[in-house]
């Protein structure tokens, strides 16, 4: 299977590894996938009083595109409004590493755990 | 000494050997010189090339301890089992229409006898235990008044454990039962003796065994005899087993590969398990890490680990530098694990996070040394990125745990 330079070096060098406190009251956690189907995805969120995302992190069990998409949304998000982070699309996130269509999964794990960590976060803060 | 490594360093033995110079050697005549048809029987390259063959013919028999009469140039392993399961199949069917197999045989028997199958055979694929070795009372229960054939291999491919083959040529012989042993995985590995096995039919490939690919070879037991009903036609080559000109050079090269075998495998096993069981004890020293398969009946050269907690097709990206096999077909958009391992008893995740090892002749102290420090620091590395590594060392139990469906 041939990588994009883009998946190679997210894969490499992964930005934002790493877990925050799950109990903070400041941090949205998403987790999504699961290992027997080959990928779980946990992305969580840090969020200031604003309202806007100021740090992110996260950890992938998953091929060389799961650990890149999930590696990209961490940076993509940051500087975010909570719903401006929910609105990014998979099909974003496959153009931008230009992921074959058989990983498109990946693109689309990375949506769901931004929805999840964003939706978490919302819970907390009701 | 790192730097007088040269990658990727091959640690996939059993996918194919280089060919040993020394055989390339001995090819190289039949293709420019003595380049004569051994069929021709009026001139002398035809003569010189008849004696090539025949030559090539004693050394394979010579490392098997059978007649050279019994056996039968094919194109390769794959062919001889073709050769020995429909031959046989299509020849003794008026005698009954069962044939029994092992669910962890190689693509070339199941498929074979798929299409068995489709012809109106009966098969009867048996379960292996989870230390991949077949249960021998399984087998007997399966045995019937109307199995005409069973056909086990020497060696497995992916975790090269080694199937009781005596005990089962007896089961099958008191029966009358034909015997058929895909033995491409254990040339050079195991001592077999035909004049003791009771195995009716054994194929065998070069490329296995450091000779070149392309070239193979069926047993076929002249006492009791046992007949074939051929599956290529045209000349009668082989009387009338296997029709077409016969690879002067290919035979020589596997008949080379073959005679260097015999010699040298006394000495070469034992240093290729010591580097075998070195690698594993450099494994060992990583947690949560598995071997697939028996380690006793095992040929000397393979080793079969499942790394927990990391994702197979990430495992593969990162140990790029080494030509390892894995366990996971990620080529499609179903991940597809190892039908061997899922046999075995292993989870989808297990046998995704396979990796096999096979060492062999020119493998190094220095590349164990590089794979065992190369592994170690890829594996941490994607287990620092793995969320089901972390929830593992918070104490969770992956197994109760309700995952988001997607």
């Amino acid at each position: 299977m041939a990588y994009s330079d883009k998946v190679l070096d997210h894969y490499e060098n992964p930005r934002n590894v790493g877990s925050f406190d799950k109990g903070d009251d400041s941090v949205g956690t998403g987790m999504v996938g699961a290992p027997a189907c080959g990928d779980v995805m946990k992305l969580q969120i840090k969020v200031n009083k604003e309202g806007i995302i100021e740090d992110a992190r996260f950890k992938t069990y998953g091929c060389g595109s799961a650990i890149a998409s999930s590696s990209l949304v961490t940076e993509w998000v940051k500087g975010k409004k909570l719903d401006e982070a929910a609105g990014i699309k998979n099909t974003q996130i496959a153009a931008e590493l230009s992921l074959p269509p058989v990983k498109i999964h990946c693109s689309i794990l990375a949506e769901d755990a931004i929805k999840a960590a964003v939706e978490d976060y919302k819970k907390k803060h009701q | 000494m790192k730097s007088a490594l040269t990658f990727p360093i091959y640690l996939d033995y059993s996918a194919t050997t280089p060919v040993d110079p020394r055989v390339a050697q001995k090819m190289i005549r039949f293709l420019t010189e003595d380049y004569g048809n051994p069929a021709s029987r009026s001139h002398s390259l035809g003569w010189k090339a008849e004696e090539a063959v025949e030559e090539a013919r004693e050394h394979v028999a010579a490392l098997v301890r059978c007649d050279a009469k019994e056996l039968v140039w094919t194109s390769g392993a794959t062919e001889s089992i073709n050769l020995a399961l429909k031959g046989a199949a299509e020849f003794y069917k008026t005698k009954g229409r069962h044939l029994i197999t092992v669910k962890t045989e190689h693509k070339a028997t199941l498929d074979t006898m798929r299409e068995l199958e489709r012809r109106g055979f009966e098969v009867t694929y048996l379960e292996v235990k989870p230390d991949g070795l077949l249960d021998l009372n399984q087998l007997e229960t399966a045995l019937r008044k109307d199995t005409i054939l069973v056909s086990v291999m020497f060696v497995n491919n992916e975790i090269g454990v080694i199937q009781d083959i005596p005990a089962i040529g007896e089961m099958c012989r008191k029966r009358g039962i034909l015997f058929h042993v895909d033995a491409a995985q254990a040339t050079g590995k195991c001592d077999i003796d035909l004049q003791v096995l009771k195995v009716d039919l054994m194929s065998f490939s070069a490329h296995k065994t450091y000779g070149p690919k392309g070239i193979g070879a069926l047993f076929v037991r002249r006492k009791p005899r046992v007949r074939l009903e051929a599956q290529i036609h045209g000349g009668g080559h082989e009387r009338g087993f296997r029709s077409g000109t016969l690879a002067t050079h290919q035979i020589a090269g596997m008949g080379e590969a073959f005679r260097l075998a015999k010699l040298e495998m006394a000495d070469e096993n034992p240093r290729i398990r010591a580097m075998r069981d070195k690698l594993l004890a450099g494994m060992q020293q990583m947690e949560e890490v598995f071997v697939n398969g028996d380690l006793v009946h095992r040929v000397p050269h393979n080793l079969n680990i499942s790394f927990n907690f990391v994702e197979g097709e990430s495992l593969i990206m990162a140990v790029k530098d080494i030509a390892v096999s894995s366990g996971s077909a990620c080529t499609s958009a179903s991940l597809e694990p190892s039908y061997v391992l899922r046999a075995l008893g292993r989870s989808d995740e297990l046998a995704h996070s396979s990796i096999r090892f096979t060492l062999g002749r020119f493998t190094t102290q220095d590349e164990v040394d590089y794979t065992i420090s190369h592994l170690r620091s890829k594996v941490e590395r994607l287990r620092e990125l793995s969320p089901l590594w972390e929830m593992h060392k918070e104490g969770i139990d992956l197994s109760t745990v309700q995952w988001a469906a997607h």
